[in-house]
């Protein structure tokens, strides 16, 4: 007997009526995320593709930016500066890195938190810093020049701050890839008799590899995108992300600004792309059977780590210690008694008091809503069945916003939602709106993090809630949101944090009544009042700090609560 | 005749261009244990997930008790399940899991927690109500699995390869609870394994599968005694295989060896003939015995109370034939590699196969 090989048409299978919940709920995700991401994306697109009055001009604006020799120098100009910025910090995050994990040196704990502290500041903290350090009246102007370089405005400048503000970015990178270090390869090697400079180059350097590659697109990526920076302390010298600003802003030429964007965008879809390919490899490299690896104590190798990463974390000390130290003093640099004056002008100055409040608003409701965005969408797409063509399409979009800078998104948001046409338009101004743009902007590593938290449960969860008749709403409930509680809190965490010092997306979108403080440090720093400016981003500091130890807490807390049923 | 309680009728299931079931039928009748054995990748997982509901398959019909269930969704479907993961809730107790389904059917509160009592017990772990699964070993971990699928007394137990996670000992004890609990409850019970040695232990029938056709489907002792293809020959239990040609008259040829019988075939036609290790007998051989044939030991491997024994005979042609001597005979006669002895084989047991 043969068994004939038909191919019978699909059995449809009946949806369980409870599924068609889900399947809503993965349609509303879907339509905010293009309506808040998509949409505006396209919107660039289509301003770059048509001339002021709405006419379609194919590629002429493009050819009309190539012909701008301005416009060019700035676009030089960026490049050389983000792979300078790239060439130096990689290196030295690679160093910091190898000595957190695989020397035996102590205080690594210790190392470690100051490198993070960078993060919990706005970017342009660092360029202020460095004008107190170098600036006209800089204490080590002298020093400086004597180097040969004549000011710090312009290119020393931006490549020096860029450098404080990309480091933990690649550090954080390359500890990762550090730390996936099979020990068995390592004790074959010296089992062989392998020396240690061919174990760094032969077992080492390889295993870090897709690391460095990830670690150096980022930090191009990271730089050339970045507006606060080149805008505190570029001076005359122009890059991209200065030249957005000024074309869309200043001269309301909105097919050029889109034009730049969308150059802006190449590298970082770039870096997404191999990113991703990436991601994919380095899974591999390490089997569940991979023994860690644990550095021997060796005398010279640890002291030199010591010596190395104390060097690094005293330079990110000065840079922070700098804008702490010169917003309390009174006149710099002649009168340097301490003073509360900056902060109290800063507070009493109700638009800065008012900005600060924004700031607080925005990165709390950011941390809400975008958590459970964010939970939401990653739980329907991992943990529910059905309606293929939705799920894809949003996971697409979840991966997006990590492939578009700040600058692109929030150029985005003004070309679709200022649009006379659109009835989303009310939005555009208001504190919802800039709350919806970093939402947006920050999604995909909130999104990453659920993803993997529910990667981590037991696939079968759903299928024995199903056998037991059980709706999946239980589940979630009882079971899925309990073990992922500190998961939820990262999000919630790295969403607030990130809301409190993003420059470069709401630049675009606030109203005076919405301004926020780390747009109020840039307004400041226009006005000459750098006393106050540098106050307000230890401000904003001060305030990521307490929110990160808060939701520190809030983890440890049920970290205690949940001791109970984890081994 | 009663009708069979599960009738799967033509399950096709296919993946893109990749067939993972062809055609499957099989009727299983209410309170058996039914095992589906195979090696990884020949669709009794798939098969299993199809008859639950959460695969769909691309053509045939289920039916459940006479119900068709071909395209319901699980949770509209009647059974209980158990996976290799145990998928026990980490964050609920021990009682919290075994009552997750009961909880849903709002019964009162003291019911519930004497049927899990009950429940617990049922499996052996009595006074475990209060623990958290990450306390409970892997073997009890399951058997809380097992409790949980039990205790809203579905008419159909599915087991996907329930203790492949587990040591050898526990896996070995808890198959045979496993077994006493089935009979105790007499819920039909569909079990999937890779591991022959536990469907042949535990099922009422076993389906040999292979490359998402049934090759066979027998009790125990048919699969193993009476293998219906070369496959199920070799994956069930250790056999010997050896080159023979069909000889005039019916008989076969091996070696240098006549055997006389019914195998049908053109003669000179070639073919393998199939025979298990303890098929081949060492005692009681009587002097003038007929297939009886000299062989000499070339490697012995020690498996506790039996050994396996590897000799050459050349009666039998070149290649070498593994047989199971016990380990007293073997010292009985003071054999060891080198030694040579009688063997008789039993013409009944050879299989045959092209």
């Amino acid at each position: 007997m043969t068994v004939g090989v038909r191919v019978a048409p699909s059995l449809q299978q009946q949806v369980d009526p409870r599924l068609r919940v889900a399947h809503a709920g993965l349609l509303l995700v879907l339509l905010l995320l293009l309506a808040f991401l998509a949409a505006p994306l396209l919107a660039i697109l289509q301003q770059a593709l048509q001339d002021a009055t709405g006419r379609y001009v194919g590629l002429a604006n493009f050819i009309a930016y190539a012909q701008t020799p301005a416009l060019l120098d700035s676009l030089a100009n960026s490049l050389w500066v983000s792979a300078l910025v790239t060439a130096i910090v990689i290196p030295l995050a690679f160093g910091f890195a190898y000595a957190l994990q695989r020397s035996r040196m102590r205080f690594k704990p210790l190392l470690r938190g100051i490198t993070l502290l960078p993060l919990l500041a706005p970017s342009l903290l660092s360029a202020i810093s460095l004008i107190y350090w170098f600036g006209n009246q800089g204490v080590l102007k002298g020093a400086m020049q004597a180097l040969g370089i004549a000011q710090i405005y312009g290119a020393p400048g931006i490549v020096l701050a860029e450098c404080f503000a990309v480091f933990p970015h690649a550090l954080m990178i390359l500890l990762t890839a550090l730390g996936a270090a099979d020990g068995r390869l390592y004790e074959a090697a010296a089992a062989m008799g392998t020396r240690p400079w061919r174990r760094f180059f032969t077992i080492t350097l390889p295993g870090a590899k897709y690391g460095l590659i990830s670690a150096a697109l980022v930090s191009f990526t990271l730089v050339i995108t970045d507006f606060g920076i080149p805008k505190v302390i570029g001076g005359n010298f122009n890059v991209l992300a200065t030249d957005v600003f000024k074309l869309v802003i200043g001269q309301q030429d909105f097919q050029k600004g889109a034009v730049v964007a969308l150059l802006l965008l190449a590298p970082a879809v770039f870096t997404f792309a191999v990113d991703r390919w990436v991601a994919g490899r380095q899974t591999a490299l390490l089997t569940a059977r991979a023994v860690p690896y644990r550095p021997a104590p060796k005398a010279w190798r640890d002291g030199l780590a010591a010596a190395f990463c104390a060097l690094v974390a005293a330079l990110l000390l000065a840079m922070m210690g700098m804008a702490l130290f010169a917003s309390f003093a009174s006149f710099w640099p002649y009168n340097l008694t301490p003073t509360l004056r900056h902060y109290s002008m800063g507070l009493v100055d109700a638009e800065v008091g008012t900005a600060f409040a924004n700031s607080l608003t925005m990165a709390a409701a950011t941390a809400v809503f975008g958590t459970a965005l964010v939970f939401a969408g990653a739980y329907l797409l991992e943990k529910t069945q059905g309606a293929g063509g939705l799920r894809s399409a949003v996971r697409l979009l979840a991966m997006l916003p990590m492939a578009v800078p700040g600058l692109v998104l929030g150029l985005g948001y003004i070309f679709f939602f200022n649009a006379p046409a659109n009835p989303l338009g009310g939005l555009y101004h208001t504190m919802a709106l800039l709350t919806i743009c970093t939402i947006a902007h920050f999604y995909t590593t909130g999104h990453l993090t659920a993803v993997t938290a529910l990667k981590a449960l037991d696939a079968e969860f759903e299928a024995v809630s199903a056998s037991l008749k059980v709706p999946f709403w239980v589940t979630l409930r009882r079971v899925t949101l309990p073990i992922c509680t500190p998961a939820l809190i990262d999000i919630a965490r790295y969403f607030f944090i990130n809301a409190m010092t993003t420059i470069s997306a709401v630049v675009f979108l606030y109203a005076p009544e919405t301004k926020v403080a780390a747009i109020a440090i840039l307004n400041l720093d226009e006005a000459g009042e750098m006393g106050a400016a540098a106050a307000c981003a230890v401000m904003i500091t001060a305030a990521s700090s307490l929110a990160m130890l808060a939701f520190s807490a809030l983890a440890w807390i049920v970290d205690k609560k949940n001791q109970a049923w984890r081994t | 005749m009663d009708l069979p309680y599960l009738q799967l009728e033509g399950i096709t299931k296919q993946f893109g261009s990749f067939t993972a079931l062809k055609g499957i039928a099989l009727d299983i009748p209410k309170g058996e244990f039914i095992c589906f054995l195979g090696p990884s990748g020949c669709g009794k997982t798939t098969l299993l997930r199809i008859i639950a509901g959460l695969e769909g398959q691309t053509a045939g019909t289920i039916r459940q008790a006479g119900r068709d269930i071909s395209t319901l969704p699980p949770a509209q479907r009647d059974y209980g399940i158990v996976f290799q993961s145990y998928a026990l809730f980490p964050n609920l107790s021990v009682a919290d899991n075994v009552a997750y389904g009961l909880v849903n059917r709002r019964e009162p509160k003291a019911r519930i927690r004497a049927r899990v009592s009950e429940l617990v017990a049922l499996v052996g772990l009595p006074g475990s109500e209060g623990k958290f699964p990450a306390q409970l070993s892997g073997g009890q971990q399951q058997r809380i699995a097992l409790a949980r699928a039990l205790a809203t007394s579905p008419g159909l137990l599915l087991l996907d390869e329930p203790l492949s996670a587990l040591d050898a000992i526990v896996r070995v004890q808890l198959r045979q609870e496993i077994k006493r609990l089935q009979r105790q409850l007499g819920v039909t019970t569909i079990m999937v394994t890779h591991d022959q040695e536990e469907a042949l232990s535990v099922a009422d029938r076993i389906v040999v599968m292979n490359h998402g056709v049934i090759e066979q489907v027998g009790t125990p002792l048919q699969v193993y005694r009476e293998p219906a293809s070369a496959f199920v020959a070799d994956f069930v239990g250790r056999i010997n295989t050896l080159p023979a040609c069909v000889a005039p008259g019916g008989a076969l040829q091996i070696g240098r060896s006549l055997i006389e019988g019914d195998h049908v075939g053109e003669p000179g036609r070639a073919v393998t003939v199939y025979l298990r290790p303890e098929d081949v007998l060492a005692r009681p051989i009587a002097p003038g015995e007929r297939h009886v044939f000299d062989a000499s030991i070339l490697a012995i491997e020690f498996l506790g109370a039996f050994c396996l024994v590897t000799v050459a005979a050349d009666a039998l042609g070149a290649k070498p034939l593994q047989v199971v001597l016990s380990l007293n005979f073997l010292s009985e006669q003071a054999l060891a590699v080198g030694s040579t002895l009688p063997l008789k084989l039993l013409p009944e047991r050879l299989r045959v196969f092209a």
